[in-house]
């Protein structure tokens, strides 16, 4: 018999579902980021602390983000645009899908590899048509697997991993957000 | 007798489990159209028939107020006066209730919202198209009764289980029934909260025997958005998900198609049945609407298709769950004396159905005289 072993400690988390269903407070977490702003259209983000399982976590170490735009809107470039961090949050949280959704399944996985898509109109952002909207109008996901199963396995890998997704939910699903001034 | 398909069903339902199979104990189906679905005029009838027959001591028109544990037993109050017994047998039904989301507490008064119980026919709602909230067997139902009538009709899809209603020239049922899926047991399956609160399949029964799958009410013209998240503003948001959700639905038909298909093989039943047939994907729209205004009165109303619930307002015994379900082990609710019939997935996949109360009667009653 050969083990499967794609890096996820299932276990781990089938263990945690048992428990956090008798304890749904401790289910509750905070993610946080904090921003500033360094010139221009340029700002830094750095997250290092979040909140969960009843108490105060931290990352192994503090991560920093730079966000700008590219030149042709006129900007100086120092990193990716706001909106193709949305991108690298869906394309890692379903690859991260994948892999949990393969673990649990028994399915060895070879290679996983994704491109991300936004279409963007960004007519909507300044403001030339009131009729565009400012965020993507859509997005497209391609997945080329290898892995030890069918194609249809492996469809219903990509289909699950998207039903289980935090990042798919959140781009499909409107969200509540409050901005505020402290 | 009777009374929830008397007074709880719509007017042009009919059943969709086929007449052979919606059978009681000791009666089965005798008329000229095994294969076809019972109206509700005659549900009803069988259900009258099956009642003379037995001479079940039914008291009818008479409604418990309250069930509370008392002494070794349970004192029983009604609105024709009290009773006092040692057990008692929750068989009050599982679809008492409407499931309505919160959201709609955000819809705009201009529009009318209904639930099922309160659905006769499409001359009950104003003028105006239809938004249709659950595509499980009442909303693809309505939705096609509906657009049928010369609505425009809007259907919001979150996860479905679909099913064509004939495969390889038997009804799908008749599959589920023969290849043993009706059989598994409760404790047999993975998941049992989720086989219990899994959606009823996109099936209607019609004489014409037809399928009623997504494909099928795009092609009357219903437009399929994604699950009804939020209202904003008076603005209905649907999700961006549509296309998952039928991924999901078309990959689980066919896995459950491909082990008929193997029951078939290994059963020696293939002469009995048509040859292997496949069906095309759900056919997504490219994009489908995310927002739907709701005060311009394009949407006249609302019908909330989301599921049902049963009403244990009346049950005084600490029974519930945090979620208010009965807490049950294959129908021995967790209260002595106490037991439970006519659930989703009760003892077996069958208990949801008419079809399961045969067997899952005569296991309390065993109980019940042990
Ligand atoms: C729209 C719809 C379509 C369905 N189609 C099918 C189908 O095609 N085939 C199939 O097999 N199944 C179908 N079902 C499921 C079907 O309801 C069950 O299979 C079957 O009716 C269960 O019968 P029951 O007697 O357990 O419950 P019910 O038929 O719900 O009867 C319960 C009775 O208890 C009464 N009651 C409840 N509370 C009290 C109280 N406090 N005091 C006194 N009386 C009370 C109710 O008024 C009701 O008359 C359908 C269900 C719905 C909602």
């Amino acid at each position: 018999m050969t083990t499967v072993d794609n890096g996820v400690n299932v276990q781990a988390l089938l263990d945690a579902r048992e428990v956090l269903r008798g304890a749904p407070e401790a289910a509750q977490f905070t993610w946080k980021a904090s921003a500033k702003w360094e010139n221009g259209v340029h700002s830094t983000a750095t997250i290092k602390n979040f909140f969960g399982l009843g108490a105060e976590q931290s990352h192994k170490s503090e991560t920093t983000f730079t966000a700008d735009h590219p030149e042709v809107f006129a900007a100086e470039d120092h990193g990716i645009t706001p909106i193709e961090y949305l991108l690298v949050g869906l394309a890692s949280c379903l690859t991260a899908g994948v892999a949990s959704v393969a673990q649990n399944r028994g399915i060895q996985l070879r290679s996983v590899e994704s491109t991300v898509e936004g279409n963007h109109d960004i007519r909507g952002i300044l403001g030339v048509d009131s009729d565009v909207r400012n965020g993507f109008n859509d997005v497209k996901v391609t997945f080329n697997i290898d892995a030890d199963a069918s194609k249809e396995e492996i469809e219903a890998l990509v289909a699950q991993s998207q039903k289980r997704s935090a990042v798919y939910d959140a781009l499909t699903n409107p969200t509540s957000v409050t901005v505020e001034v402290a | 007798m009777a009374n929830s398909w008397r007074r709880e069903r719509w007017d042009s339902l009919r059943l969709l489990t086929p007449n052979w199979q919606s059978r009681l104990p000791g009666q089965d189906y005798t008329g000229p159209d095994p294969d076809g679905y019972m109206t509700m005029g005659e549900v009803v009838e069988f259900i009258e028939r099956f009642a003379l027959a037995t001479r079940a001591p039914v008291r009818t028109r008479t409604t418990v107020t309250s069930v509370r544990p008392d002494g070794d037993g349970y004192h029983v109050s009604t609105d024709q006066g009290e009773l006092r017994c040692r057990s008692v047998v929750l068989a009050s039904g599982a679809c008492n209730l409407a499931t309505v989301p919160d959201l709609s507490a955000g819809v705009p008064s201009a529009v009318t919202q209904v639930t099922p119980l309160d659905y006769r026919g499409p001359d009950g709602l104003p003028d105006g198209g239809v938004l249709v909230v659950g595509a499980s067997a009442t909303g693809v139902q309505l939705a096609a009764e509906l657009q049928r009538s010369g609505r425009a009709v809007t259907l919001a899809v979150g996860e479905h289980v679909r099913l064509p209603r004939l495969y390889r020239k038997r009804d799908v049922l008749w599959w589920m029934d023969a290849s043993g899926v009706w059989d598994q047991r409760y404790d047999e399956v993975d998941d049992l909260s989720r086989a219990r609160k899994l959606p009823s399949p996109q099936l209607v029964g019609t004489p014409e025997r037809s399928t009623l799958d997504l494909n099928a009410l795009t092609g009357l013209g219903v437009e399929l958005v994604g699950r009804f998240a939020m209202v904003r503003d008076g603005v209905a948001l649907f999700s961006g998900g549509l296309r998952n959700v039928c991924s999901l639905a078309d990959l689980k038909m066919k896995r459950l198609l491909a082990t008929f298909d193997e029951w078939a093989r290994t059963s020696g039943r293939e002469a009995e049945v048509g040859p292997p047939e496949e069906f095309p994907p759900t056919d997504v729209p490219a994009s489908s609407r995310l927002k739907l205004d709701l005060r311009t009165g394009e949407i006249g109303s609302i019908v909330w298709a989301t599921g049902y619930r049963p009403d244990y307002s009346w049950l005084d015994v600490p029974v519930l769950d945090g979620k208010g379900r009965l807490r049950h082990e294959g129908g021995v609710v967790d209260a002595p004396g106490l037991f439970a019939l006519g659930l989703p997935m009760l003892r077996r996949r069958r208990s949801t159905f008419i079809n399961g109360i045969e067997d899952d009667a005569r296991d309390v009653i065993g109980r019940l005289v042990s």
